[in-house]
């Protein structure tokens, strides 16, 4: 390659209408997906040996037998005596218990870190900035062990700490007081949700008419109506109790209340913690994106701070948050299969004592691959609506 | 939400007077610019000096550092007053080294400081050269000899018995080193315009991301010797390792695919105005530029990747976080476990904190 004189151009063969390219092209696919398959043929030839040689048939028939496993602490009603896909269901009843409240408390807690970084006040900020550098930094399997350990560490039921009236903290878990919630309670939260999504309608309605003629239209009398006065009015007329029930000490343990056991409230703790140190980055880095000049035209225009806050940067700064809030929610759900390093009973955990007691192990790990693909497919579905949805619209 | 209205307004603190001590001026546009701010500060103030005061009576003084080997008494007396920090030296050398013989230990200890000096050396921009490549191939061979033995006069070690920090560090780095290679390939088959490759690529990429690592480490400890003829068996470690790098080449890939995507177009059609062939446009004009574009984000991904590894312990692998675990279940100390969690916490913040500055200086390198 010294040569001053350019090199005369590759010569080209054809064959026929196909040219090099195609050819090559050809040669690679057929190779490559050769080899895949070859490989996947002979793992499973191989698969078919073994398990026939221990006496294991495949298929999902397992998943009528009894499962004979406790699960301690779950959701919907379960004994051991139910099928193995009765157990299945719980433990994705469990894992969506602690990704769901996981996500929306990681949220909640994320922004408040993720606003105080840019705090004017020094040590509120630098507070944030520790928080989040231990927390990032340090891996989340350890973290969970850790307050699993402390949480053990607290005292027996009857010395249990009581920093709010009510509450109890032991080594028997969280004890909060409850509402017992049955059918009339679910038949008022759903005119609640009702209220909500028709004065969302009827909101944008009157958002587009001011658009027109430009008169402001109040929309709180219809959120007075819709959101407060309809599910106070289905409660009366159905006659809905709403008493508190307080937990108390019986004995070694309590009785009424709500229990969120050790096991369910360490990993919840590890997973809030450990997840809002990244949704605090993303929402910093969000609102650092919109430009200076937005707050400086807004305060120019005369509008209120909130009112900018709420119209004009948060709007600007979501399309930025929401995409890697996506993989933030993704990964804490992923990350709550970590639960059974602790014993928390999660879909993960009950596949592998179902694979352990069976033998079959390509069922339990194709039905974990299906449960996690499924849940991971319909967060980013809605994320993705979300985002086509806060999406700048250009011209 | 009081937070919000403290986003920064530089006009207004522009406007204040200046006091002359530039302690107080400092301490009134910082923690005391307005009414709200100020309760907040004091506020942060006692709750952070109370935190501080009980965690130093614990931690200091009230700790207990040394005690007798073998002989937890002194830390019992002081249980829930005081930390046994005394553990440590009782515990660190299994920590660190699990089940590796004790007098071979300097082998190890000698291992982790080859890889911390590899690791430095590849955050040199100096050293970003073909040579590097060959620098790691050839760390990676002394390390595999310094772990193994057999030669050179030093013992056989077989690798059921290594454990903590030298096995993290192994399956951290080698599965980078393979994993990157491998992402690399994966991302190039995602942008390629053959379809059947295209969608094998995506059919990697998604069906790994999709699922947990637990998961796929299941998989490799029970379902591997299902997938493998009939008495053909491979150590439990390497079986994780291999999880472990088709894991990282996934995540890798889908990183890696993103840069590819930042190189502009007209770099493409210049390599193939020159009659490069695929690979040689890529290796020469593509993948050099694309890999630059992406090293903040790779950064990152190397620290998720490396916090990863402990997930081992869900399969019984000895890595720092096992030992750490095992050393604990010793009835003596067992009730000491924050401890030596702390210990363990502060080695593994070392590195990812390490690699954290070092991502942060490149990307303020790049602006």
């Amino acid at each position: 390659m010294t040569s001053d004189t350019p090199r005369p151009p590759p010569r080209r063969r054809f064959f026929g209408a196909w040219g090099r390219r195609e050819l090559q092209g050809l040669f690679w696919q057929v190779l490559v997906v050769g080899i895949a398959v070859g490989v996947v043929v002979f793992l499973w030839s191989n698969t078919v040996t073994n398990l026939s040689a221990r006496r294991i048939t495949t298929g999902f028939a397992f998943l009528g037998r009894e499962a004979g496993m406790p699960i301690a602490d779950s959701l919907l009603a379960y004994n051991p005596r139910d099928s193995y896909l009765w157990a299945f269901v719980v433990g994705i009843a469990n894992t969506l218990r602690v990704a769901v409240i996981g996500i929306v408390l990681a949220t909640i807690l994320g922004t408040l870190i993720g606003i105080s970084r840019l705090s004017a006040n020094w040590l509120l900020s630098r507070l944030a900035a520790v928080y989040v550098e231990t927390l990032r930094d340090i891996p989340l399997l350890l973290q969970l062990l850790f307050w699993y350990v402390l949480m053990q560490a607290l005292p027996a039921a009857r010395a249990a700490w009581r920093p709010v009236e009510g509450v109890f903290l032991s080594n028997r878990g969280l004890i909060l007081p409850a509402i017992p919630f049955g059918a009339p309670q679910l038949w008022v939260l759903g005119a609640a949700v009702l209220g909500l999504v028709v004065f969302h309608v009827i909101r944008r309605r009157l958002i587009a008419r001011q658009m027109r003629d430009g008169k402001p239209r109040p929309a709180w009398p219809f959120a007075l109506g819709l959101i407060v006065a309809l599910p106070v009015a289905v409660s009366l007329v159905l006659g809905v109790s709403w008493t508190i029930e307080w937990p108390q000490l019986r004995g070694f343990n309590f009785v009424g209340g709500l229990t969120l056991a050790p096991e369910y409230f360490a990993l919840l703790i590890a997973l809030v913690t450990y997840t809002s140190a990244f949704i605090a980055e993303i929402v910093r880095s969000g609102i650092q994106s919109v430009p200076r000049g937005q707050w400086d035209a807004a305060s120019a225009l005369g509008l209120r701070r909130s009112f900018v806050l709420r119209q004009i940067i948060l709007p600007q700064a979501l399309r930025v948050i929401v995409p890697p809030m996506t993989s933030q929610y993704l990964n804490l759900t992923k990350n709550s299969s970590l639960a059974v390093a602790i014993g928390y009973q999660d879909v993960v955990s009950i596949a592998n004592t179902t694979l352990n007691q069976t033998g079959q192990a390509i069922e339990a790990i194709a039905l974990i691959m299906a449960v996690f693909l499924t849940i991971s497919l319909s967060i980013s579905f809605f994320m993705n609506w979300y985002n086509a949805r806060i999406a700048l619209v250009e011209r | 939400m009081t937070a919000i209205t403290d986003i920064p307004d530089a006009p207004r603190a522009a406007r204040r007077p200046q006091l002359g001590n530039p302690v107080l001026r400092w301490l009134r546009t910082n923690l005391f610019s307005s009414m709200p701010n100020g309760i907040l500060s004091v506020v942060l103030l006692a709750v952070l000096g109370k935190a501080t005061v009980s965690f130093v009576q614990w931690g200091v003084a009230n700790a207990v550092w040394f005690a007798p080997a073998n002989d937890s008494a002194a830390c019992r007396a002081m249980r829930g007053v005081g930390a046994c920090w005394a553990i440590i030296p009782e515990k660190y050398r299994f920590i660190l080294f699990g089940t590796y013989p004790f007098d071979e230990q300097w082998r190890p200890a000698l291992a982790v400081v080859l890889f911390i000096a590899l690791y430095y050396l590849s955050t040199r921009r100096a050293l970003w050269r073909r040579e590097l490549a060959y620098l790691w191939i050839g760390a990676l061979a002394l390390i595999s000899v310094l772990m193994w033995g057999g030669v050179f006069g030093l013992s056989f070690v077989s690798q059921d018995r290594w454990g903590g920090l030298p096995v993290t560090l192994i399956l951290a780095t080698f599965g980078l080193a393979f994993g990157f290679p491998l992402g690399i390939l994966v991302a190039l088959g995602r942008r390629s315009k053959l379809p059947a490759i295209r969608s094998l690529c995506v059919l990697y990429v998604e069906l790994i991301r999709g699922v947990p690592l637990v998961s796929l480490l299941f998989m490799a400890s029970v379902m591997f010797p299902l997938f493998m003829p009939a008495g053909f068996n491979i150590d439990k470690l390497l079986r994780a390792q291999i999880a472990i790098i088709l894991f990282a080449g996934a995540y890798l890939a889908e990183v890696i695919r993103g840069g590819l995507q930042a190189v502009p177009r007209g770099q493409y059609e210049a390599a193939d105005a020159l009659g490069l062939s695929y690979w040689r446009k890529h290796r020469l004009i593509i993948l050099p530029q694309a890999i630059r574009h992406v090293i903040p984000p790779l950064v990152n991904t190397f620290i998720a990747f490396f916090k990863d590894t402990s997930l081992v312990l869900i399969i019984g692998i000895f890595d720092l976080l096992t030992t750490a675990k095992t050393a604990i279940i010793d009835p003596a100390w067992q009730q000491f476990s924050v401890e030596v969690y702390i210990f363990v916490a502060a080695i593994y913040f070392a590195f990812c904190f390490a690699m954290s500055r070092y991502s942060r200086s490149l990307e303020a390198t790049r602006r």
